[in-house]
């Protein structure tokens, strides 16, 4: 056991296990926590719910047909009339078979009642590329997600951050979609032990640095925080997880390019109108002077992702990419 | 208990009652919108009240129903209150969604009526829901869920039969073929001729009944209720109907004639057939039929008062129920929008 910076005990985890153990705490917590998806029984396609349809039953963890667009749609009747639905919904890619129902029913469905219900649903789904699984499996889409009212979006990158926002997603009033990426699922970290939470909508630093704000999310926070620690004693790097996307902790982000006047957002999206634009927007709306260069952004320059290995590394964003863009701005 | 107990007078006249409000609304609801009182776009159900009131009489106010954008019947007949309701299609405070929902998102959960959905097919997934709490929870009440012939060509539809299928839910889809789907023909649409044939795609029950006919809907719907409640799992129920109106008002109808509609008021009309039914029975007169007649059109006028002279919806709660916990960013945007100059330098 270790402890973090506030004296909490620890333990090291896996970002998968990290997740895991969210689900399984607040199904412990709370009867009317339910998951349901495909081969959700048997730990999914990346085993993130192992164990949990034995220590649970087929009540609590249930598989479902392949029919994404009911699995939402249900999801929504079912959280509006007092369940509190965990939907697995596999490749995030794969959300175009039911973004009407997250569109226009999980985020619409309490505003268009005038308040009438709370719809507490969480939608699961594993994003990112770098496993060869081509354009339909490799996909980042959370933009697509964030860009929609009355649902939040959450994109862990650390294993501390994956369970305590699991935690809070489950628990909180409102849809949330759970962004997954697939290819960090083994990273892992210091995890506070038992019940802790991680506020929606709150990001953390988590490595305080002076020269340069790096805004990362997922795969490229790690590769950030990485950098970060390449060029430790040349420049002085500020690294934020925003961990929620929307909404967005821009305070957070804000008062650290007060600081550094130097911006720099790793986000695995394709560029434009994305997730990079929306931070440097907000920094620029209302933090224009505190500029010293110009932001730079650092994502997949728009193209599918390619299933050839050489190809797809091609496109994907680097920690040569971050570091370059750093080097930029200096 | 069902809000209907049609095995007896009482409840046939109730029946009958439901039926004549429903029709009443509709009516008032089209003048008002001729009018041009009620903004956006309405999609009127005359003709189709004794599926409405067939159905949701058989259920309780326990159960849930979902509906579709031809919502207004549904609603009356679950129990909502036609002045609220109808202060919902004015835009007003005291609709049952605070005037935000309008005529194609109407609900009240507090009388089961989880939502209009007019995107078509959207219904299904959502009772699908309403079945998983109700069997989640063991309880003692249903999901039923209202779609349209046209919607039984959506994805989502047959995702939803199929799901509620293989989970054994307690749902009851009811499909109100009403031979249109927007401008289109039945045959335009489907290659069956019956669309509770799909049933058997599912392997649940699939039955066919006359949607003009307001006991034999109820009693369909009772059958398939009490298999939901048994754990037999869900009944897709097709109930043969006809719309008067266009699909939305203001629709020209070129796809069907006029003789055809007439005929349907003159010989098909539920509310008609069913009270001369009764009076031949011996149930009811003509003098009561006209008394009931009046007194839902008197209930009209009284809700068309209190729809026009309510106060309208608060301009703040266009911001408000996106989310149930604070919105920052909501907040942040409209302060944005609303600086007299640029933000020089907050930080």
């Amino acid at each position: 056991m270790a402890q973090t910076d506030t004296g909490e005990a620890t333990e090291t985890k896996s970002i998968r296990e990290a997740i895991r153990e969210g689900l399984r705490e607040e199904l412990q917590a709370d009867e009317m926590v339910m998951l349901y998806g495909q081969d959700e029984e048997d730990g999914e396609s990346f085993e993130v719910t192992a164990g949990l349809y034995d220590e649970f039953g087929g009540r609590r963890v249930r598989n479902t047909p392949i029919s994404e667009a009911a699995q939402v749609g249900a999801a929504v009747g079912a959280a509006a009339t007092g369940l509190r639905p965990v939907v697995e919904l596999s490749f995030s890619d794969f959300i175009g078979v039911c973004f009407d129902q997250i569109m226009n029913q999980a985020g619409k469905t309490r505003y268009m009642f005038g308040g009438a219900s709370e719809v507490p649903l969480v939608l699961r789904a594993t994003e990112g590329g770098g496993l060869s699984a081509a354009a339909q499996h490799s996909g980042t889409v959370h933009t697509l997600v964030a860009h929609l009212p009355g649902i939040k979006t959450v994109a862990p990158a650390t294993p501390a951050a994956a369970k305590g926002l699991i935690k809070s997603s489950i628990r909180s009033p409102d849809p949330v979609m759970f962004f997954e990426n697939k290819t960090i699922y083994d990273e892992r970290g210091e995890v506070p032990t038992g019940d802790v939470t991680v506020a929606l909508g709150e990001a953390a630093i988590e490595r305080s640095g002076s020269d340069v704000t790096v805004v990362a999310t997922q795969r490229l926070f790690g590769e950030a925080m990485s950098v970060a620690r390449d060029l430790e004693g040349e420049v002085s790097i500020e690294v934020i997880d925003p961990r929620t996307l929307y909404p967005l902790d821009t305070e957070t982000i804000l008062e650290s390019v007060s600081k550094t006047g130097r911006l720099v957002i790793a986000d695995e999206s394709p560029m434009s109108y994305g997730f990079h634009a929306e931070v440097v927007a907000s920094v620029v709306e209302d933090g224009f002077f505190t500029l010293d260069a110009p932001p730079q952004r650092i994502g997949v320059p728009d193209t599918p992702l390619p299933f050839a290995p050489g190809l797809e590394q091609e496109v994907l964003p680097t920690d040569a990419d971050i570091e370059r863009a750093i080097n930029r701005v200096l | 208990m069902t809000s209907i107990d049609m095995d007896t007078t009482a409840g046939r006249i109730a029946a009958l009652e439901k039926m004549l409000l429903a029709r009443a609304f509709e009516n008032t609801v089209q003048d008002q919108f001729a009018d041009g009182e009620i903004p956006g776009f309405v999609h009127l159900s005359q003709g189709q009240e004794a599926v409405a009131v067939g159905v949701c009489g058989a259920l309780t106010e326990d159960d849930y129903i979902t509906s579709t954008h031809r919502a207004h019947g549904h609603s009356i007949a679950k129990g909502l209150e036609p002045d609220r309701l109808l202060a919902e299609l004015y835009g007003k405070e005291a609709g049952q969604c605070r005037g935000k929902g309008g005529s194609m998102h109407v609900a009240d959960l507090d009388r089961g009526m989880l939502g209009a959905q007019p995107i078509v097919g959207g219904s299904a997934p959502l009772a699908v829901g309403a079945g998983i709490t109700a069997q989640y929870t063991d309880s003692d009440w249903i999901s039923l869920g209202f779609v349209g012939d046209g919607a039984t060509a959506e994805g989502q539809v047959h995702e939803a039969f199929n799901f509620a299928a293989t989970w054994q839910l307690p749902v009851v889809f009811v499909i109100e073929n009403n031979l249109y789907s927007e401008g289109m023909h039945f045959d335009e649409q489907h290659n069956i001729e019956d669309l509770a044939d799909m049933a058997a795609a599912y392997g649940v029950e699939g039955v066919i009944v006359d949607g003009q006919d307001v006991e034999a809907v109820h009693e369909t719907v009772t059958t398939a209720r009490n298999r939901a409640l048994d754990g037999g799992g869900p009944t897709i129920i097709e109930a043969k109907t006809y719309r008067y109106r266009g699909h939305f008002e203001g629709d020209q109808e070129p796809y069907r004639s006029a003789e055809e509609v007439e005929s349907w008021r003159n010989e098909r009309d539920p509310i008609t057939n069913f009270s001369e039914k009764l009076i031949e029975d011996g149930e009811l007169t003509e003098e009561k039929r006209d008394a009931l007649t009046a007194a839902a059109a008197e209930t009209m006028e009284e809700a068309l008062e209190f729809a026009r002279s309510t106060e309208e919806a608060d301009i703040e709660a266009a911001y408000e129920d996106v989310f149930v916990e604070p919105a920052p960013e909501i907040d942040r945007h409209r302060e944005r929008i609303a600086r007299e100059e640029p933000n020089w330098g907050v930080y």
